[in-house]
């Protein structure tokens, strides 16, 4: 200080100034209020204006919730129960509760299958989203799909293991040959996979059994929130893989590859999705062998899994182009081949890049999955506009139904999105 | 410095010959020859766009050049990948911006490498690793990710990277220049200690202390073509051309 006081411009710092805690006055709510609700006369108005608002719709809204009636048959009964009151007949969600989860067809005794599906997915799904947990626990996501199918559609044990059977042909044909070639293991793993399909096929007595706990339930008959789940969760996991593979092929020096992977995903994105449902309704059965019984569930997902994979790859498509040229350059000088440094180093980060662009499309598509209740699948929302509102009980009954699959639907949104910031954040290792 | 250790074998480790490269229509590489001895230290110095990073670039395929040949160790560098990726693993190569891999820790940046290309056990490789960190005076960050590490650091952490896949040759393309003065030199001391032990080096630097100290030639390079090469005395203290004359005036004028 000393040195400071004198004319003299020179000056040695003698000791540190020690780092202390702000004062006591920034902090607080009174504080945050202040600057946040009450900053500026207008900023005043506008809080007591919002508050009003928010107060108004609250006391409108409650007596409707409070007053709800949970145990009537139909809605002539809870209007009879209510007497003129403000109320929700919550009593079509208990009453058609069922309904709404699994559709009017599927075997109410059968419940329990895709029940014990959904539970065996939560298993599944968990090593998949949350990598800390063990890995042996990738064995279950690796059988369930067979096993799903099992579960929801029934039948004999024995096409799901004859499916399970080519996909292991597959792989072992594969893991055989890639070493030596990756074209080759790719393309002869899928010829040997088809190969064990179509021979087992023959072989194979039709698996339809007509009763007992594992009688086969056809597709049409599946329905309600669960065919929304099963449409959404088959087309996530199938497009993202088909996504990457588009993305990487457009960025391709091969132009053969580059331009089929630019043409399909310009012709996809150009085209609504809803005219796409209809060609898988309608038109596909003309692309497939005439005796070939293309099952309708798979022609929807055929074309959904298309539709968001076109998307999917060009959200990663920014992915990569965000990524410094360096990254690439010192994958290659340190003797990466093409898919070594895909796999280790590109696709890590671009795809941590591409997480939010990822989830907005699988946000979309879960929700785009209510389209085909307009080519006649009873889905959630197909149930409710069909089934439910038709009927001579509940026809009439808008707020409680539509606020139901409105809260269904955010619940696994919102979880989604919560699930991949939460994602980002472990991800997260310092700047990129 | 001990002169002595840093010995110049007969032994030809790099030959370009009559080499070219254009980009687009710019002619960026013209008639350029060079034959580097293994244990050589080269450093190469030029104006902003007179090629010299694309020059080594072009020794390990970053850059592809259209006439005239590469040789390195003996393998010709053609469009065939096999000798491209034979040539790579030989090859070490630190950037101007280090490129280190942020979303691995700085021994699973070392240690990639090894395991995927070299195939070495992950064991093994980690401890090779550890020893290179430990020659780079980092090894206590290795848990750490790049982006928590200084620039100095992160070069280091480059260059242990490199080494760790035993090259034989190694190029450094501007390895200081995006560097604080303060870091300059810890990047610096590694660099020297390494070509006290013999690697043979190309450095793309405008150090000329670190040029004079350690380089047993160094090659001035202007639009595109090798303007002269001499041992670093003569170079500094008695450049030919004029050009040459021109460039040293201008960095060493302040």
């Amino acid at each position: 200080m000393a040195d400071q006081s004198t004319n003299s411009v020179a000056f040695v710092r003698t000791e540190e100034v020690p780092a202390s805690p702000p004062p006591a006055n920034a902090a607080g709510p009174v504080k945050w209020m202040r600057e946040n609700l009450f900053s500026t006369p207008v900023n005043t108005v506008l809080t007591i204006v919002a508050a009003y608002v928010i107060f108004k719709i609250i006391t409108g809204a409650f007596p409707w919730f409070a007053n709800g009636i949970w145990n009537s048959q139909s809605l002539a009964e809870c209007r009879e129960i209510l007497q003129g009151t403000t109320g929700g007949c919550f009593s079509v969600l208990s009453e058609r509760w069922n309904q709404l989860l699994f559709g009017f067809k599927y075997p109410p005794e059968l419940y329990w299958r895709p029940t014990l599906a959904f539970v065996i997915f939560l298993l599944a799904a968990a090593p998949v989203l949350f990598f800390k947990l063990p890995r042996k626990l990738l064995i279950v996501t690796a059988l369930f799909p067979f096993i799903a199918y099992w579960l929801i559609w029934g039948g004999s044990i024995l096409t799901p293991l004859l499916a399970l059977a080519g996909v292991a042909g597959g792989y072992v044909v594969y893991s055989r040959f890639v070493t030596n070639n990756f074209a080759m293991g790719f393309f002869g793993g899928i010829i040997a996979a088809f190969l064990i399909w179509t021979i087992g096929g023959s072989i194979l007595p039709d698996g339809t059994i007509t009763d007992g706990p594992m009688q086969s339930v056809p597709s049409r008959d599946l329905g309600g929130f669960m065919l929304n789940l099963m449409l959404g969760v088959t087309c996530v996991s199938l497009s993202l893989p088909i996504g990457i593979a588009l993305a990487l092929g457009r960025q391709s020096s091969m132009p053969f590859i580059k331009y089929v992977c630019v043409i399909f995903i310009e012709f996809i994105r150009g085209v609504p999705l809803i005219t796409l449902l209809f060609v898988a309704s309608v038109m596909l059965a003309y692309f497939f062998p005439p005796e070939a019984t293309v099952d309708l569930f798979l022609r929807v997902v055929i074309m959904i899994t298309l539709f968001s994979s076109a998307y999917i790859a060009e959200v990663i498509r920014g992915g990569l182009a965000a990524l410094p040229k360096g990254q690439y350059e010192a994958a290659d000088s340190l003797g990466l081949d093409y898919a070594q440094a895909m796999r280790l180093i590109i696709l890590p980060q671009a795809l941590k890049i591409s997480i939010p662009g990822i989830v907005n499309v699988a946000v979309g598509l879960f929700k785009d999955t209510t389209l085909v209740s307009v080519i006649s699948m009873f889905d959630l929302v197909g149930m409710i506009r069909g089934p439910i509102l038709a009927s001579t009980e509940w026809n009439g009954v808008y707020w409680e139904l539509w606020l139901a699959a409105s809260v269904l639907f955010f619940i696994v949104c919102y979880g989604i999105s919560q699930y991949s910031q939460w994602l980002e954040r472990q991800l997260a290792t310092g700047h990129r | 410095m001990a002169e002595a250790q840093m010995k110049v074998s007969d032994e030809v480790a790099i030959t370009i010959q009559n080499m070219n490269k254009w980009y687009g229509t710019f002619h960026v590489l013209r008639d350029i020859d060079l034959t580097v001895n293994r244990g050589e230290r080269i450093v190469i110095c030029g104006p902003s766009g007179s090629g010299k990073s694309t020059l080594i670039r072009c020794i390990n395929a970053l850059e592809e050049h259209q006439a005239g040949s590469i040789e390195v160790d003996g393998t010709l560098l053609s469009s065939d990948l096999k000798n491209i990726d034979k040539i790579r693993s030989e090859v070490g190569m630190c950037f101007q911006h280090f490129n280190l891999f942020p979303h691995l820790t700085i021994l699973e940046n070392c240690t990639l490498a090894p395991i995927w290309v070299r195939k070495i056990p992950k064991k093994e490789a980690e401890e090779t690793a550890m020893h290179f960190l430990e020659k780079v005076k980092i090894p206590d960050q290795a848990n750490k990710y790049p982006g928590q590490l200084s620039g100095g650091q992160q070069q280091r952490v480059a260059i242990a990277r490199s080494l760790c896949m035993k090259p034989r040759i190694m190029l450094f393309d501007e390895p200081t220049s995006a560097l604080d003065p303060e870091m300059i030199k810890e990047v610096l001391d590694t660099m020297i200690e390494l070509a006290e032990e013999g690697m043979t080096m190309l450095c793309v630097t405008h150090e000329m202390g670190f040029a004079r100290q350690v380089a047993n030639r160094v090659i001035f390079m202007d639009a595109g073509q090798i303007v002269e090469q001499n041992e670093p005395e003569e170079f500094f203290n008695n450049p030919k051309s004029e050009r040459t004359q021109l460039f040293l005036s201008q960095i060493l004028g302040h």
